[in-house]
């Protein structure tokens, strides 16, 4: 069944978002409220793995060749400076935008299924991933002017 | 005769409930004049804290001698408070900044003429706006203390001139929490009660408050209450045993003291028993309010106990607080730094504003919110737009309200920033650092006291890539690091008007000339925007005013129609009575007691002044969104879990650190510091430690010890107070200008200013900054020379009380008061009808006070 895959696949990339967001907290540090709210949020998607654990126990995580295609990337290393604020939590909000379609997906899924202990889950880590989007689409559209417009470039 | 050193309230005039606060007028002249001596007195308003007293000035031979309360204003009837008395004028004869001053080719600051100074600033100003950067190379970092005329000019310099979304002011540091709360809960900026809930209530709440040094005169009209029969309950939140404190336990009210960094856990058990016990008021609640089911899930977790595990407090006394809040017939919330300048600030000052909603006590007397004020003129420089928001409380996410600026200044409306939210301060000291801003023009505050992380600070300020204009007073601490210093009229020596936290517009006539060159803010600024040739669409010069009233004329039009509607006033009407609450207009031409009567809250999605934030994170909701909510005229109730600050006390750094203020000074005592009374009353820093604390760690009052943070170190002698354990305090006012072992900018050998220690964090929503949550260690370094300084008469009292002799003025302080000079003013009536007119929602109009 694809719908084990899918929550593997949700599984793995909550995980994956948790970490990116620790690492651009930390690769910006110096930006004190990307520092503390990216520590804040990654949290918020260690929690979503923990809510999945006990739905990709029962499903067993299927952990076939091809899925592994399906696997969303995390960040390689954060960049520096204003533009580079901008790209990483570009990259954030790529990423956060994989989890929330995922969501839907499994959402859809679980209501085939009727699945309440997934539908649950769903309903509570998508409202938490539309803050993580919204937060990230505030804090880019606050940062593009200043990053593209007036940074020098070692900035 | 009094002394209000030692006295710091006055001779008390005590009457019960729902009966008028009666008249005491203070005056205090020079020790060389006599009250028949002076030559005339000219109306103004106290600008030593955000209370808004009305006053009168002495002048004699062209000098202020003087200063007396005026019994006519519904403020204050009368009274003034030490800063006022002793610290209003006295500064005025003292080292005054008399001539601009540039850089020479040494680098020194030397005088020059205003032409020089000017053209330097200009010659800038052009240079950098041909760079790719364009109006994004310049920031203007503001005041809370100049005049709502000055505000609104350098707004629409910012805004329709350069076009530079980096506007900000220290109103960032002491205002902002309250504008977010008020704009979260009920749409709009704009503070619902009134100081005449004071007289009709019968529980004051007061929220991170120390009401009793803070605001002097309104501390005393409640305790004019105290003292008098069926005397209202206070509850104090506060780490520290405040005379607030104090009163909470003589009136049968609770005192809780949280560690600091943890009012959210606090509000949300007390949310929580307030639900849990069934004291709603349904009907409101159901008719008025948005979001109840969301905050209840979200308090749910936080019983007593939970709550009282997190913040420390006996879980009883969460219980008796939330029953006072709870059972009281009208409850009156006040809010201050202590929820302002912690993490998640609003999120709490939200959750005051929740209980009123859940209570339904709002809009009637005695049933008031107070989101304080820092500073006096605070108020206009968020309704002005100079904090960076639209002025007149619009909406920048509106491209209706953009338009609605775009015409009436007649510009293109693209020029207007507002494509996100405003730079707000912090982030616009992060681009000076960064380089991409190239022009910081700061007026009327001392960052290089006052921000957070003042190491920091100090390296942006000598950063070669960043131009600095500083227009004070006095050579500041920050005027020392500055390109161009510009030499500005005070108050008293130029006219404007300025707004409380009541909403009350007060006129300050002009009393004196400025000394030397000195010029007012505003000419400063007509002179800039005149050099620059900022022309609107048609050609004609952008600013079309040139002097205070015509500011203030082109400000009404601003107005009309919005909540913050000014319309019906003008200088004429000002003068001779008492201040005028705003929205003044033909429905409420006396003036607005208190808003919100009809529980029609300025939410409609045309009128609000913002979509709304999530607290916990600050991401702003999209028009859609909130349309989506249906919100047309109801308020919100918002919610948030509680999250631990980002520093807490650990191994390193066990002690937790929050800073303030004393009864005696004000901010970096620029003034206060300069009036002989006011500085001997406080003459230095201190450091706070509890009895216990101070005993582990072997240190005896007086003693000299050293705080580090991870930031910085301060040291400064140690008062052994009456705080709880594990929570140290120091006061902020002090830096360097006046310390004859610095170079009068920077620390040398000597730290002793309190922000060398805090941490560069904010507030995700009201971005301001945290002044009161932070970690320390404390080292002992020389024993005493004596008792520390800290004053005797408030906060800071010893816990031993005799080892320390008392804080008393000298023979030249002395005060008349003059109680029952006159029969108390009225509050503004209540108009005949309340106009429902779709889209101006909460436009509301007052109710009478109780003294009917």
């Amino acid at each position: 069944m694809h719908l084990a895959t899918y929550v593997g696949l949700q599984h793995a990339a909550s995980r994956t978002l948790a970490d990116a967001f620790r690492q651009v907290a930390d690769g910006h540090a110096a930006e004190p409220d990307v520092h503390s709210l990216c520590h804040t949020l990654a949290r918020m998607s260690d929690a979503h793995v923990g809510r999945l654990a006990p739905v990709a126990d029962r499903y067993g995580e299927q952990r076939e060749d091809e899925p592994e295609r399906l696997h969303a990337d995390g960040l390689s290393r954060t960049r520096s400076g204003g533009v580079g604020l901008l790209r990483d939590l570009q990259d954030l909000y790529t990423l956060a935008s994989f989890v929330d379609i995922t969501w839907t997906v499994l959402g859809q899924a679980a209501q085939g299924t009727r699945d309440r202990e997934l539908l649950d889950v769903v309903d509570t880590c998508k409202t938490d991933t539309q803050r993580q989007l919204k937060w990230l689409n505030t804090r880019i559209k606050q940062a593009a002017p200043q990053a593209l417009i007036a940074s020098a470039a070692t900035t | 005769m009094s002394d209000r050193i030692a006295d710091v309230w006055g001779a008390r005039t005590p009457h019960p409930r729902d009966t008028p606060w009666p008249v005491r007028v203070d005056t205090h002249l020079d020790a060389s004049v006599a009250e028949e001596d002076v030559d005339r007195w000219v109306q103004s308003a106290c600008v030593l804290c955000s209370n808004g007293c009305g006053c009168d000035i002495a002048v004699k031979d062209g000098r202020m001698v003087g200063v007396r309360g005026r019994a006519a204003d519904t403020v204050n009837h009368g009274r003034l408070g030490p800063k006022g008395l002793y610290g209003s004028w006295q500064w005025s004869r003292t080292d005054r900044l008399t001539r601009p001053l540039v850089r020479d080719a040494g680098g020194e600051l030397v005088e020059c003429d205003w032409d020089t100074a000017m053209g330097r600033i200009v010659e800038r100003s052009r240079q950098l706006l041909a760079t790719d950067a364009g109006a994004l190379s310049h920031a203007f970092y503001t005041s809370g203390q100049l005049f709502l005329e000055e505000y609104y000019t350098l707004g629409v310099i910012g805004k329709a001139g350069l076009g530079t979304p980096h506007m900000d002011g220290n109103t960032r540091l002491c205002t902002a929490t309250a504008a977010a709360a008020l704009k979260e809960s009920f749409g709009s900026d704009g503070q619902p009660g009134s100081y005449s809930d004071i007289e009709a209530t019968d529980a004051v709440f007061l929220f991170g408050h120390n009401m009793a040094e803070t605001q002097t005169v309104l501390w005393m009209r409640i305790l004019d209450r105290i003292h008098g029969p069926n005397p209202p309950r206070i509850v104090a939140v506060d780490p520290r045993m405040t005379k607030v404190a104090e009163a909470a336990r003589s009136t049968g009210g609770v005192h809780l003291a949280p560690l600091p960094g943890t009012n959210q856990a606090l509000m949300n058990a007390l949310t929580r028993e307030v639900i849990h016990e069934g004291w709603l008021d349904e009907d409101y609640v159901a008719a008025h309010t948005l979001g109840f089911d969301e905050l209840k899930a979200t308090v749910e977790p936080y019983t007593p106990e939970h709550a009282a595990g997190i913040c420390r407090v006996p879980a009883e006394d969460i219980r008796r607080a939330a029953q006072i809040f709870g059972t009281c017939e009208r409850v009156l919330s006040t809010v201050l730094q202590g929820f302002f300048q912690s993490h998640q600030a609003t999120a709490a000052s939200c959750a005051v504003n929740n209980l009123h909603l859940l209570r339904g006590m709002l809009g009637r007397p005695g049933c008031g919110i107070l989101q304080m004020n820092g500073q006096p003129t605070a108020q206009n420089t968020r309704e002005c737009g100079a904090d960076g928001d639209l002025p007149g409380f619009r909406n920048w996410d509106n491209p209706h309200h953009v338009q609605q600026l775009a015409d009436l200044w007649n510009v293109d409306p693209l020029i207007i920033p507002h494509w996100a939210p405003p730079t707000h301060a912090m982030q616009i000291w992060r681009y000076c650092e960064q380089g991409s801003i190239g022009l910081l023009w700061i007026s009327g505050t001392n960052p290089a006291v006052s921000l957070p992380e003042l190491p920091r600070i100090r390296k942006i300020l000598g950063q070669d890539s960043l131009f600095t204009i500083v227009q004070d007073g006095f050579l500041t601490e920050t005027a020392r690091f500055a390109d161009v210093v510009l030499p500005a009229a005070l108050w008293g020596e130029k006219q404007g008007t300025f707004t409380n936290v009541n909403r009350t517009v007060h006129l300050s006539d002009k009393a004196v000339e400025p000394p030397g060159q000195a010029r007012s803010d505003l000419d400063i600024w007509l002179d800039y925007a005149r050099r620059m040739d900022f022309r609107d669409k048609d050609g004609a010069p952008l600013i079309k005013w040139s002097d205070p009233q015509g500011a203030f004329e082109a400000w009404k039009e601003c107005t009309r129609g919005r909540l913050v509607d000014y319309t019906g006033l003008t200088y004429d009407k000002l003068r001779g009575g008492s201040g005028i609450p705003w929205p003044v207009n033909e429905q409420a031409p006396g003036g607005t007691d208190r808003l919100y009567t009809d529980a029609n809250f300025p939410t409609h999605p045309d009128v609000c002044e913002t979509y709304g934030h999530d607290l916990l994170t600050g991401g702003v909701l999209s028009a859609q969104e909130y349309r989506a909510k249906n919100p047309d005229g109801r308020a919100f109730l918002k919610a948030a879990a509680y999250v631990p600050p980002p520093e807490s006390p650990g191994e390193d750094y066990p002690f937790a650190l929050t800073t303030g203020r004393t009864v005696y000074h004000f901010h970096t005592r620029t003034k206060t510091g300069r009036s002989r009374q006011l500085r001997r009353a406080a003459p230095g820093v201190w450091v706070e430690l509890s009895v216990d604390d101070a005993q582990r760690l072997g240190v005896g009052e007086g003693d000299l010890v050293r705080l580090e943070s991870p930031r910085g170190t301060m040291q400064a002698p140690v008062r052994i107070g009456r705080g709880r354990d594990g929570v140290v305090f120091t006061p902020f006012h002090y830096g360097y200008w006046d310390q004859t072992d610095t170079d009068g900018a920077t620390p040398g050998d000597h730290p002793r200013a309190a922000n060398e220690l805090t941490i560069t964090e904010w507030d995700p929503v009201s971005k301001q900054p945290l002044y009161k949550t932070g970690a320390v260690r404390v080292t002992k370094i020389a024993d005493a020379a004596g008792p520390s300084p800290a004053p005797t008469t408030t906060a800071s009292a010893p816990a031993g009380p005799d080892s320390v002799p008392p804080t008393v003025g000298d023979p030249d302080a002395d005060v008349r008061e003059h109680p029952h000079a006159t029969a108390p003013p009225q509050p503004p009536r209540q108009p005949e009808a309340s106009p429902e007119q779709p889209g101006s929602a909460g436009t509301t109009t007052s109710a009478t006070g109780s003294e009917d």
